[in-house]
């Protein structure tokens, strides 16, 4: 509706509103405009055509980009490495966003039902309002084989000392478990304010039934909640699969590739090898990839929505 | 406190065992959450020696200020070596400058370019704008990592790379994210006091910048938070284009200072005093705005 409104009344309506005000629109509006504008088409619109250009390029930042139409794809699907950094990748995310989820769900849920006390939601946020990097180099320590204070606890406890980041079956696990402990607080935030739309009378109700906490959970929270989650999944996923400082910072892909992520690989490839058409063609996928995901989960949303109407 | 939990505990209290456990766990999240900075905290008031000596005591038994000062490029290359550094020059102060620089110019300039854009977009009439809009938001769908390709090239060829401009180029003008938040708070104001303006004769701008702009401060800072955040973050695209010591920002100071540090005995302490100058801005700027950024995160839900 609003789209008819802008493209077809304004030049009909506007002699009857008074000549100076509506004439003046237009010009005041590109004014406007025009600093976000340039922003965008210079550094959002171009870049992205741009981008699928360099695709299909043999271009190394030096000489002139020669075209190869789909010869970087076609590598692409042969690189035994770049299957490898998509595993590793999707692994990541399963692992990251599962673990994040529920345990975001959990605080929030306690939250909602112990405190509303904003130290208690500020505190559990902390470690997101921290840099990736500065979490990374922290965890490095806290999680050191020889000195580290986990290993410490898990001395005490009578188990072997682990080497988390060094070690190439726990790396990739152990970088997705310190981003669930940066982004849990946050995403149990998110969850915390869409259970605040959820009527109590309904928890009332549910007690007077004699229902419990975990019932009350199950069948109040929870399917109330669906929609909030599933738009919080959306951006984490979207989030998670772009995972690349703590990995930049604690791992660089090793050891033995076994934490070499897709954004990281296609880093590399750009900036160490200087392989920009093939680095781009990677990224290209990975936005065709990202957008897919995107449309599929608002599907879901879309259902989830009218099934609560 | 001590009254209105009672009151309003009554209707959904159940067992009394279950609410402890509830509270026990609640303060094991916090602690786990909140545990890592103590202990970063600790290890920068530490001497590297005590570090190695397996000392894991909350307050350290030597504390010192050695950590500080060398990160801080007030010690000698001597008395660094001595304290378990590299006896490399670093100067946190100047990267701490840098990226205060360089969050302060993002959060200025994307929030004001943002907020007259999406002034635009809610409420002036133009051919094309709700096309253009949506075409913003679809920036948004765009991972960054494909963008940074060419605008590596892009501002290489412009000669920018370590300076200011570089940096700061790709952020400084909107994102679709800035625009798409503020245009929605701007549409939910009363066209009538815009109008009512407007007939007094004042012009678009004099009411942007007299009328909405003061009505708008609540989001306003709340974007302005949640950018310095954002920007301060920032990583990927700084150590790209700024690695040179006059534009290097903290977080990739502490990146090139975590991989100089050797690895069979790593600058612990050093490190975590670095790592300690990266968390107070954070904390001053919880402590100012707590209660707003606590709030609108989920208001704002994306990002």
């Amino acid at each position: 509706m609003t789209l008819t409104v802008g493209r077809s009344s304004p030049p009909k309506i506007a002699p009857a509103r008074g000549r100076r005000r509506t004439a003046g629109d237009p010009v005041v509006a590109w004014l406007f405009l025009l600093p976000a504008l340039l922003g965008f088409t210079v550094f959002y619109l171009a870049p992205t055509i741009r981008g699928f250009w360099i695709s299909f390029t043999d271009w190394n930042l030096l000489s002139e980009p020669r075209f190869v139409g789909l010869d970087n794809y076609r590598d692409m699907l042969a690189d035994d490495k770049f299957w490898n950094a998509l595993r590793i990748t999707a692994e990541y995310v399963v692992i990251n966003i599962g673990s994040q989820t529920v345990l975001a769900l959990a605080i929030a849920v306690l939250m909602d039902r112990l405190t509303r006390s904003v130290l208690v939601r500020a505190a559990i946020v902390i470690p997101w309002l921290v840099p990736n990097v500065t979490v990374a180099i922290v965890t490095l320590f806290m999680l050191d084989h020889n000195v580290g204070f986990v290993n410490h606890i898990l001395d005490v406890l009578g188990f072997e000392p682990q080497s988390f980041y060094g070690d190439s079956d726990q790396a990739i696990a152990t970088i997705a478990l310190v981003n669930t402990w940066r982004n849990m607080g946050y995403t149990a935030l998110l969850f915390f304010a869409g259970m605040q739309m959820i009527p109590r009378n309904l928890y009332e109700a549910a007690a007077v039934d004699g229902a419990g906490e975990w019932t009350m959970f199950r069948r109040v929270t929870l399917p109330l909640l669906r929609p909030v989650t599933v738009l919080v999944l959306v951006v984490s996923i979207i989030g998670s699969f772009q995972i690349f400082d703590t990995v930049a910072v604690t791992t660089k892909g090793g050891p033995a590739d076994a934490t070499r992520v897709i954004y990281y690989y296609i880093y590399q490839k750009a900036f160490n090898e200087f392989h920009m058409g093939y680095a781009a063609a990677m990224a290209a996928t990975l936005f065709v990839i990202l957008i897919a995901l995107t449309a599929t989960q608002m599907r879901l949303l879309r259902a989830s929505s009218s099934d609560l109407r | 406190m001590a009254t209105s939990p009672i009151s309003r505990r009554r209707p959904r209290r159940r067992t009394g065992p279950g609410r402890i456990l509830a509270w026990v766990a609640l303060a094991v999240l916090l602690l786990v959450t909140l545990y890592p900075f103590v202990w970063m905290l600790r290890t920068a008031f530490t001497g590297n020696r005590a570090i190695f000596n397996g000392d894991y005591s909350l307050i350290p038994a030597d504390p010192t200020l050695i950590n500080f000062s060398r990160v801080l490029g007030h010690a000698t290359p001597e008395e660094s070596i001595a304290a378990g550094g590299s006896g490399a020059n670093v100067d946190f102060w100047l990267y701490l400058r840098n990226s205060i620089v360089f969050t302060v110019a993002i959060v200025i300039g994307q929030v004001g370019f943002s907020a007259t854009a999406a002034y635009a977009f809610a409420r002036l009439r133009f051919r094309g704008r709700d096309t253009l809009f949506a075409v913003f938001l679809a920036g948004l769908m765009v991972p960054p990592i494909f963008t940074v390709l060419p605008n590596f090239a892009l501002v290489r060829d412009l000669g920018w790379l370590d300076t200011f401009p570089g940096l700061l180029a790709p952020y400084l003008l909107m994102t679709p994210f800035a625009i798409f938040f503020l245009r929605q708070f701007f549409l939910g104001i009363p066209p009538e006091i815009e109008s009512a303006a407007t007939i007094d004769g004042a012009g678009k701008f004099t009411v942007f910048w007299r009328i909405i702009l003061p009505m708008s401060t609540a989001p306003l800072s709340t974007l302005a938070v949640i950018t310095a955040v954002f920007a301060w973050n920032e990583y990927l695209w700084p150590q790209l284009v700024g690695k040179d010591e006059g534009v290097r920002l903290l977080n990739v100071a502490l990146g090139v200072f975590a991989q100089s540090s050797p690895t069979s005995s790593p600058d612990w302490a050093g490190l975590m005093a670095a790592a300690t100058l990266q968390v107070i801005p954070v904390l001053l700027l919880l402590i100012v705005f707590g209660r707003r950024l606590v709030n609108s995160i989920g208001f704002t839900g994306i990002k």
